[in-house]
């Protein structure tokens, strides 16, 4: 026997900063899947590409038109720029995390660019990750001034490509580092700000390690 | 906390007050669904009347048409790839995710709003403005582009292969990679907000089986517009910085392009590792929602509940193993091909269990032959007979045979065209009342689908047999095709019930607006359905729910509970205790 009651209902109570955390990080966890398969695809595209032969019109061979291209060393010192600046992030992640928690009973704890007796690590990744996407342009500068262009030969693409999407992943980062400062200059709660900067530090990361592959993959694959 | 932080928190976000906020730039999932249903609404209409012009050019070629003049073959084409693009993207993708996805799913449930409101709002307007740039194709220099909704290179990969393949085609691929972005941005939404926001006592195995589909169609949305992005990217440097990923060594006009070394299959790949999931994408929701009305409608519960999970969650996973069968004829190796195939046909086995467990919930039930109810069977009917022909298509050596023809076009329409535009009808009559506070009138919901039901067979039926007959598909001129002359007739028919099948689209389109202001009222429960949605107010309020949030404690298909006093338990009413 089955019997009806009245519908149930609670009140509705707001989500904390816990839940928010938590949701945001879920959040960030599924946005990295299609910037995943993104580069899981540009990758699948490299390596088909480059066992492609072409046709040499003049001999009517087959020959391949994959040189491989000297990278920079600029990169690597990029490289260093960009590991660096993912540890200032996450001291700044965990700097905010900590006024976060003290900060859910007083509404006056701001971490901002300057905060005094704190370093600014937020600021000083904000600087590392620009300083990292100049040195970028500065390596693309370097390539076409060693007569790789973009459509010089098909791994020369792969190389602007690859720098490329990643640049504009990482100016994405650093727009949501600028949105948590620009938060702390309109005094926003700390705890929005917390997780502005805790998810961006996470994407951080990821685009530390994704660069660290590609540059792998340029390398060791070329 | 700060005051202005629990003011903020005090809902999910504010209710909007002015016009702009609250219709415009709204962060309201129920507002932004219904965006993106209007741009779904306004994207078939001009997806149909594009079909109507490619129905009249390939009966009568040389006719002029008010204002056009005559079509001529490379603007069938044009027409062609922009009816596919607008449709499959703007239509079948928008509507049913983006649309009733965003109203319903929250409410459904039992959240106050999406996870990301900010998100949602710009997810829209990302869609939004994919089409704005879409649009303009075919007004630019050249027209809009030839390729087809599948952008096949060489031809999409080459500014000069051929007018429309300039600027028209730049923008169509702009508008795609777009497109990508907002459906990605609706996706991270969609399975955040499952995952995270479901009412307490919500469990996964409790949800509607719509929401399970929106959930799972977000994951092959997240998976696979990732790779048609990248696709579209490499295939614009090919097209305006020189690069050679989809170009061989190739020439126009005799002249070398000075592309070489890539490889058009290359986008193939690319483009049916997206394609295929995409066709799921357009159709889950569909399965979801017709799961929920055959219950709703029979006043038993959905048979098989679990089966039905699993098995949409094995279509999912299937679709990813499959895209090698659009290939068949790229000269594959024919062990590939047979793997591909052998694939293909194992999405029968989900499919069947589907289909049986439909044809199981609809036995011996109490069935109501209301509008929506109707869309929900036609839905079934379609997805069967779309269905079968996929197995034929599934196997290499007739699909070398049929590929090129209209049978191809036959099977797509059916299953992921009218299917799932089935599912979007069946969705706007099931949920106009809570949407709009009244009901949309039956009898023309009635009489809107005998006519487009069987305007729909009377379309495609008939295509099976021109394209088993070798009436070749892409070709504008049948009349200069001497071996299918004697099919023109056929041609003709079809041509006739795609004007009366269109024709009667006007119906709904009167009935939808009509209805918004001189609909009968609605209840807040007029179908005596079960989810949460129909708890609440209609329309619902800002929050969903009033300031509560819902405690579920039974399943979604709760009817004809033995011994209940009504013959339907709502999932928030007090836990039902079956006996054994």
């Amino acid at each position: 026997m089955a019997t009806i009651a009245t519908t149930a209902t609670i009140n509705w109570v707001a989500p904390d900063y816990a839940t928010r955390l938590r949701r945001s990080r879920l959040g960030l966890l599924v946005a990295l899947t299609p910037v995943l398969m993104l580069f899981v695809s540009f990758t699948s595209a490299y390596v088909v590409r480059q066992g492609l032969p072409t046709l040499d019109p003049r001999t009517n061979q087959l020959v391949r038109d994959w040189i491989p291209v000297k990278l920079p060393i600029l990169l690597l010192v990029n490289t260093g720029v960009l590991v660096l600046s993912s540890a200032g992030m996450e001291l700044a992640r965990r700097q905010i995390k900590n006024a976060a928690q003290a900060g859910a009973t007083s509404s006056t704890a701001e971490v901002s660019f300057n905060d005094e007796g704190k370093m600014p690590w937020l600021g000083i990744t904000i600087v590392l990750g620009l300083s990292f996407l100049f040195g970028q342009w500065m390596a693309w500068k370097q390539l076409a001034a060693n007569g790789f262009y973009v459509a010089t030969t098909p791994s020369s693409s792969f190389v602007y490509l690859l720098t490329g999407a990643h640049a504009v992943h990482l100016m994405g980062g650093v727009v949501a580092l600028l949105l948590a400062g620009v938060f702390a200059l309109l005094r926003r709660p700390v705890t929005t700000r917390s997780i502005v900067v805790d998810v961006t530090a996470w994407y951080w990361h990821f685009m530390a390690a994704l660069w660290v592959y590609i540059l792998c993959l340029l390398e060791f694959a070329r | 906390m700060a005051t202005h932080e629990f003011a903020a928190q005090a809902h999910a976000h504010a209710a909007p007050q002015g016009f702009i906020r609250k219709w415009i730039f709204s962060l309201d999932h129920k507002v932004i669904g219904l965006q993106y249903f209007f741009l779904a609404l306004t994207a078939v209409l001009v997806g149909m009347f594009l079909s109507l012009l490619m129905r009249i050019h390939l009966i009568w070629p040389t006719v002029p048409l008010p204002l056009l003049g005559e079509i001529k073959p490379e603007t069938y084409l044009s027409l062609l790839t922009m009816h596919g693009t607008i449709m499959v993207f703007f239509v079948l993708t928008t509507a049913p995710q983006g649309g009733f996805g965003n109203y319903f799913l929250p409410i459904q449930i039992g959240a106050p709003d999406m996870a990301f409101p900010v998100l949602n709002m710009l997810s829209f307007w990302t869609t939004f403005l994919g089409f704005v740039v879409l649009l303009p194709a075919f007004f630019v220099t050249g027209g809009a582009p030839l390729h087809g909704w599948t952008g096949y290179a060489p031809l999409s990969a080459l500014q000069s292969a051929g007018p429309g393949e300039g600027l028209g085609a730049d923008l169509w691929i702009i508008s795609i990679a777009i497109f990508c972005i907002g459906a990605l941005m609706g996706a991270l939404n969609f399975i955040t907000t499952t995952l995270d926001m479901r009412a307490k006592g919500m469990t996964m195995m409790r949800m509607p089986l719509t929401c399970w589909a929106w959930f799972i169609t977000a994951i092959l949305g997240l998976l696979a517009f990732g790779v048609l992005l990248s696709a579209g990217i490499l295939l614009l440097m090919d097209r305006n910085l020189g690069t050679s990923f989809f170009l061989p060594l190739v020439t126009v006009n005799g002249q070398l392009t000075g592309h070489k070394g890539g490889s058009p299959l290359l986008w193939q790949h690319l483009f049916w590792f997206f394609g295929h999931p995409e066709v799921y994408i357009a159709i889950l929701p569909a399965m979801g929602l017709c799961s929920q009305l055959l219950s709703v409608f029979s006043r038993k519960p959905i048979f098989g509940y679990k089966a039905m999970v699993y098995a949409m969650l094995s279509i999912g996973f299937l679709g990813f193993m499959v895209w090698g069968h659009h290939m068949f004829m790229s000269g594959m190796s024919p062990y590939t091909a047979f793997a591909f195939s052998i694939m293909t046909m194992a999405i029968g086995v989900p499919s069947a269990i589907k289909t049986f467990n439909w044809l199981g919930t609809l036995w011996r039930g109490k069935l109501r032959f209301t509008s929506p109810m109707l869309f929900a069977i036609g839905f079934v009917s379609l997805f069967v007979t779309g269905g079968i022909s996929g197995p034929f298509l599934a196997q290499p050596v007739l699909d070398i045979y049929l590929h090129e023809t209209y049978f191809v076009i036959a099977h797509f329409h059916l299953i992921m065209g009218v299917a799932s535009i089935f599912g979007i009808f069946a969705a706007t009559y099931y949920w106009f009342p809570k949407m709009f506070g009244r009901m949309m009138n039956e009898t023309l919901g009635k009489l809107h689908f005998w006519l487009t039901f069987v305007g729909a067979y009377a379309i495609f039926m008939p295509m099976h047999y021109y394209g088993m007959a070798a009436g070749l598909r892409r070709y504008s001129q049948g009349t200069e095709v001497a071996w299918i002359q004697h099919l023109l007739p056929l041609q003709k028919f079809i041509t006739i019930a795609a004007f009366v099948t269109i024709a009667s689209q006007f119906i709904f389109v009167f009935n939808l607006f009509w209805s918004m202001k001189k609909g009968k009222k609605a209840s807040d429960n007029p179908w005596e359905a079960t989810t949460l949605e129909w708890t609440t107010a209609t329309p619902p309020p800002h929050d969903n729910f009033g300031g509560k949030t819902p405690v579920v404690r039974n399943g979604p298909y709760e009817y004809s509970v033995p011994g209940a006093s009504r013959d339907f338990v709502m999932q928030s009413d007090e836990e039902i205790k079956k006996k054994h």
